[in-house]
């Protein structure tokens, strides 16, 4: 096949592009440009798109001996994920930029003008395990990634080839060094690539202005501060709140809900973030939508715990009930579906949560 | 392999390798003063003498440097620093609007380092400059202009200025002129001396030479601050000890560029023409940028709407036929070229170009490897940019 290699410049993708090659694959790497202002996004760890990266790229291509270019995908970056990310926070949900990049850049934008170039798949150094257009978790579940790749259908997933998902992360650093690839020792990327100095609260004041309000006790009413954004907080954090003094009972304060109309923030005890019931929509189906309610297991956020739980199809979505209660689970974030299995957990398909609620008593 | 680059840079012809291999192996520093010193110190004045001779130039007009890049630098600032220090009211320079990156760079740092005012000088649609716009250019500040700076020929369009006539009106004004005449020595007549310019700017690997040297061409009688200190080489403008080797071999393919200029650039326009022919049969809709009648005999440059011209590169690179875009990268990214902009394309035309240059190895196998892969990679490359920017 004649597979295009998307190169971050990082030890994955290359190693990735290294195993397509020794399928026999005809493979062209290419480095995404995805900052209008590269020099702006270099930082230590951070990042996956500076100048840096870029040439650690076209070096890996190098050694591969397969031809390497750049893809300037910076307006697309900019409208589908970044400007996303910031109105999705202003509307007071959690976002996924990772997530949404798969969705809209590196297995939209990217592959559909792979496949007009005439390539037959966009291949990523993404943990996960791809074969016959079931997805299922990496065997390095510390590094899967199933979670953010969740949202693609199946004629995305139909064109994407994950070479890595059988292999550890320590494993694809032996096998780079192995390889001659000087990417090998390279730290991982954290945090948002879009971010440079990893100052989420910063960005998104430089980006939306200051907006103050109140944040409000969820059993009083009572207003216990003022934060200068409600679009900065997220459900289940406790850490900034900035909360003079503690609370009544002497306990932390975690947020509960934010309100972009009113503009509050609302927090309460930690209890109080306990959900057993989540419901989202935009869903994605990898094999087809179900038609009926069915036991599975569920992630409500990337690197987060699986809980046991039914899934009921919807028209628009879903509704999930949760086996035992989860803390935290922040509209904006998604919900991913699997099937348990023992080769495997395999993904059947997410959705965008929408609202978490608690139904039974403790 | 297809290779239509060479205004990149070109093969280097058989006997310059040797030339180079064979002085390469000689040790001797040109500045020693005992016999390998002396020895080398021949090689190179000999050298010097051979470029002067075939480019209209007296040999201590020939300072040698690390090619166009550095000859462009030390032209634009050390011109400019020397007439400044000279006429402290001399702070314009007058910058071609299609210049190499290696002219417009240096002059942006003297204008935002040096306290200098940059002046474009305009070009037409089809990449000229014109006596009228350098007139426009210069005349409100005939007083202030330090150097008038324009190319011989475009890289990337081929577009040959009328340099003779520009220098003149420079020096009608008692402005000195420098050109950038990389892509011009061994296509078009160059002569330097004739020329009227005060400077000009020749490198090594665009003409079958080395990587890594060239010079400057700099009349005596026009100071030049240098740019590089050190041991006082090259008349002090220049300092560095010389690459002996690497002149040996830049003189001896200034020399055969321009004795082999007219049978070359005759044969090399027939290609080309055949080239553009067979473009222009194949993509009708494509446009020729650049003079159809002054331009470098190797040059041809086309736009193809609804392209984006590095989806094209890459095919045809896949399919080897090696091409340019002509412009310069940011971090690896196209970027709408200067050039074409300039010439008053819009930036969607400026990215759906490509560049294909011929020279001395070309041939009309390379030229039907192109019109084979072309028709198929501009379907393929129209696909893929409508699918890019549906918006």
């Amino acid at each position: 096949m004649r597979v295009l290699a998307a190169m971050s410049g990082g030890v994955d993708s290359a190693v990735a592009a290294a195993r397509a090659v020794d399928a026999g694959h005809d493979v062209t790497g290419v480095h995404l440009a995805l900052s209008a202002n590269p020099q702006a996004y270099r930082t230590g760890a951070r990042g996956c798109c500076t100048l840096e990266d870029s040439r650690d790229a076209r070096r890996a291509a190098d050694v591969l001996d397969i031809p390497f270019y750049v893809w300037d995908m910076a307006e697309e970056f900019r409208e589908d994920v970044v400007d996303d990310f910031v109105a999705e926070y202003a509307a007071g949900r959690t976002p996924n930029p990772c997530l949404r990049c798969n969705e809209k850049i590196k297995f939209a934008a990217v592959l559909d003008r792979a496949r007009a170039l005439g390539f037959d798949a966009v291949v990523t150094g993404h943990h996960a395990r791809l074969s016959d257009g079931v997805l299922r978790r990496s065997v390095d579940l510390a590094k899967d990634q199933s979670y953010v790749l969740a949202v693609l259908r199946p004629d995305q997933l139909a064109g994407a080839m994950f070479p890595l998902g059988d292999t550890t992360k320590s494993e694809v650093r032996a096998e780079a060094a192995r390889r001659g690839l000087a990417v090998a020792d390279k730290p991982d990327s954290h945090d948002i690539c879009f971010i440079a100095d990893g100052d989420t609260r910063g960005f998104l004041a430089r980006e939306l202005g200051e907006a103050p309000g109140d944040i409000v006790d969820a059993e009083s009413g009572e207003v216990l501060g003022r934060h200068d954004g409600a679009y900065a907080y997220t459900v289940g954090q406790r850490k900034g709140l900035g909360l003079g003094r503690p609370a009544p009972d002497g306990r932390p304060r975690y947020v509960l809900s934010i309100t972009p109309v009113q503009n509050t923030v609302t927090v309460g005890p930690v209890e109080a973030l306990e959900v057993d019931e989540v419901r989202a929509d935009r869903p994605v189906w990898t094999n087809g939508s179900p038609d009926a309610a069915f036991d599975c297991r569920v992630q409500l956020r990337a690197h987060g715990a699986v809980f046991d739980a039914t899934v009921q199809p919807t028209a628009d979505g879903l509704v999930a009930r949760l086996a035992e209660p989860a803390r935290g689970v922040a509209p904006g974030q998604a919900i991913v579906v699997y099937r348990p299995d023992p080769a495997g957990d395999v993904v059947l398909g997410s959705a965008t949560i929408t609202e978490a609620v608690r139904t039974a008593t403790v | 392999m297809a290779y239509l680059d060479h205004a990149a840079t070109t093969p280097v012809l058989p006997e310059v390798l040797a030339a180079y291999v064979e002085a390469a192996g000689r040790t001797g520093n040109a500045s020693s003063l005992h016999a390998s010193g002396r020895a080398a110190r021949r090689a190179v004045e000999e050298s010097r003498e051979r470029i002067a001779e075939h480019l209209g130039a007296r040999p201590s007009e020939v300072v040698f440097t690390s090619g166009g890049t550095e000859s462009d630098n030390l032209a634009v600032k050390g011109i400019a620093w020397a007439r400044r220090a000279a006429e402290p009211s001399r702070d314009v320079l007058l910058i071609g609007a299609t210049e190499h990156h290696a002219i417009l760079d240096s002059a942006h740092f003297m204008a935002e380092r040096q306290d200098t005012t940059v002046v474009p000088v305009e070009v037409d649609a089809a990449g000229r400059v014109t006596r009228e716009s350098l007139a426009k250019a210069l005349t409100p500040y005939a007083e202030r202009a330090a150097l008038v700076s324009v190319m011989w020929a475009n890289n990337e369009v081929g577009t040959v200025q009328p340099v003779p006539e520009l220098a003149a009106l420079a020096a009608e004004h008692g402005v000195p002129l420098h050109t950038d005449a990389v892509q011009a020595i061994g296509a078009v007549p160059v002569d330097f001396g004739a020329s009227g310019a005060a400077a000009l700017t020749v490198t090594g690997h665009k003409i079958g030479g080395p990587v890594g040297v060239g010079a400057l061409l700099l009349r005596t009688d026009v100071a030049c601050t240098p740019v590089l200190h050190g041991g006082g080489q090259e008349r002090d403008v220049r300092s560095g000890t010389l690459d002996v080797a690497g002149v040996v071999a830049f003189a001896l393919a200034v020399e055969l560029a321009v004795r082999r200029r007219a049978e070359q650039s005759a044969r090399v326009s027939a290609l080309r023409d055949e080239l553009i022919a067979g473009v222009r049969a194949a993509v009708p809709d494509a446009v020729l940028n650049g003079d159809p009648a002054d331009r470098l005999p190797g040059n041809a440059h086309f736009s193809f709407p609804g392209c984006e011209g590095d989806a094209l590169l890459m095919l045809l690179d896949a399919a080897g036929v090696e091409c340019s875009t002509g412009s310069a990268c940011s971090a690896g990214v196209a970027q709408p070229s200067h050039v074409l902009l300039a010439m008053g394309a819009d930036a969607e035309r400026a990215r759906s170009s490509l560049r294909f240059s011929l020279g001395h190895t070309s041939t009309s196998a390379d030229v039907a490897a192109l019109l084979a892969a072309l028709p198929g990679a501009v379907d393929r490359a129209r696909t893929a940019t409508a699918v890019k920017r549906p918006r």
